[in-house]
């Protein structure tokens, strides 16, 4: 044997938008780091610690595709019971943790200088974490399933639960106490000064570029995982048990 | 076999089993007394005001006490493996979820019935007319904790950590519902108009609507096969 006889459907495509990514992502960090830390002029107010703003949004913009396409795909995954669809879910739901665990440590290294605490019960802050701590649940649920399939269907309900529920965990805390800074237009803040914002916007490419690369390599490390167990069955198959000489 | 009568009859053997054995109802209620009683430990209610913490602290109560009802609810299914009687039984299988939801929402309620009284006595509280509304607030929310968590407990009970990952997935998802019930309840106690809470019954009501409507439909896909 020296080929794998056939490779799954859609390799070669992700292989190569794969390597694009890296390149890119490869390119822009640098770019990114230039502009945060010297293009960009210092908040009046703030201070130098303002900067970390240019990791804090792009992440939770981040964080946010990760819980949207986790719903997304555990939809399609109901509906079609394609693996790889359920690969895609899972590895959006572990990104969507990872980058809303950047925020949540990102924010409060910001909220000690310029609110004076670390934290407080306040409205995006509270369901940012909330939100943190269902999809933490969804991934300790699915080491917790008795056979992957169960963990696909399981976790699909949840991402789907999860998601019907993040516009009114947002709301419910909203009307609860609110007093995060708005600082983009979109969310009725009075806007950015033009350079703050072209660096906020190549961060923010950057990072969602990031999201995509490290999604597709999440994704080939659990089709890996999954050949890997099934060569490891045929292995055992055929080598049954022996008794010692 | 309609399938309302369905549902009717899944609660309905909840509650003779219940009523049967007297297990549930009454370990839940010790339960949330105790942690009421820890709650009266650790604040100082003579000093607080019960309608800035009360609603807090029996909502916690309620909660606490409706996880573990939500829980038990399925794991008597799962002993004897009853639950593929269930399964193989001809009704649809979200009147098999209703039916749960309707039976843990009364066992929820007998505790919220018998608890509040027992607060208001613990915390020298004064009842007006008005407050006899907290029981439309209660009903609201208890219906959505239930709603949610009963279709959580489906999965978490066929899994490996059943008791810990019932809570840890269904606190964050039932955010809402403990906000608009803690708001609903202290707006309601301090006597202030309907206009003022208005949101938070809607918001209740919305909650419900929508998962239960989430739940028929994904329920299938929540039980083992």
């Amino acid at each position: 044997m020296s080929e794998p006889a056939e490779k799954p459907p859609g390799t070669a495509w992700s292989g190569l938008t794969e390597q694009a990514l890296f390149v890119l992502v490869a390119i822009l960090v640098p770019v990114c780091l230039h502009a945060i830390f010297r293009a960009v002029p210092t908040e009046e107010k703030m201070g130098v610690v303002q900067r970390i703003f240019y990791f804090h949004v792009p992440s939770a913009l981040a964080g946010f595709l990760g819980v949207g396409l986790c719903a997304l795909f555990s939809a399609l995954y109901l509906w079609r019971r394609d693996r790889r669809l359920d690969l895609l879910a899972h590895a959006s739901a572990e990104l969507g943790v990872m980058f809303l665990t950047i925020v949540l440590l990102t924010g409060p290294i910001w909220a000690r200088p310029v609110w004076g605490v670390w934290w407080t019960g306040e409205a995006r802050l509270t369901s940012t974490l909330v939100l943190w701590l269902l999809y933490a649940g969804y991934l300790i649920l699915r080491q917790s399933t008795e056979n992957p399939e169960q963990g696909a269907r399981f976790c699909a309900v949840i991402g789907l639960v999860g998601a019907l529920d993040v516009p009114i965990i947002y709301y419910s805390v909203e009307w609860w106490r609110g007093l995060h800074p708005k600082v983009l237009k979109i969310s009725g803040g009075q806007g950015l000064d033009a350079e703050m914002a072209k660096a906020l916007t190549l961060c923010s490419t950057t990072f969602i570029l990031l999201f995509l690369l490290l999604l597709l390599q999440r994704v080939r490390l659990g089709r890996l995982q999954d050949e890997v167990e099934s060569l490891t069955l045929v292995a055992n198959r055929r080598a049954p048990y022996t008794e010692p000489a | 076999m309609t399938y309302l009568r369905a549902v009717l009859l899944v609660a309905e053997k909840d509650l003779k089993v219940e009523l049967r054995s007297r297990e549930q109802v009454v370990t839940l209620l010790f339960f949330a007394l105790l942690v009421l009683v820890v709650f009266n430990f650790a604040f100082d209610f003579t000093v607080i005001d019960f309608v800035t913490l009360g609603p807090g602290v029996l909502w916690v109560a309620f909660i606490f006490s409706g996880v573990l009802a939500i829980s038990r609810s399925f794991q008597i299914e799962r002993e004897q493996d009853r639950i593929q009687g269930i399964l193989l039984a001809p009704i649809d299988r979200s009147a098999f979820y209703l039916g749960k939801v309707a039976a843990t929402v009364l066992f929820m309620a007998a505790v919220e019935t018998i608890l509040v009284p027992v607060a208001v006595v613990m915390f020298n509280f004064r009842f007006n007319s008005q407050t006899a509304l907290v029981v439309l607030a209660f009903i609201l929310n208890t219906i959505g904790f239930a709603a949610v968590g009963t279709l959580f407990a489906a999965m978490t009970t066929s899994t490996r950590r059943a008791e810990l990952l019932l809570p840890l997935l269904l606190f964050p998802a039932a955010v809402p519902v403990a906000l608009a019930a803690v708001k609903t309840t202290t707006h309601l106690l301090a006597g202030h108009p309907f206009a003022a809470y208005s949101h938070w019954v809607l918001m209740s009501a919305a909650y419900d609507v929508i998962f239960l409507a989430a739940a028929v439909l994904l329920f299938d896909e929540a039980l083992e096969e």
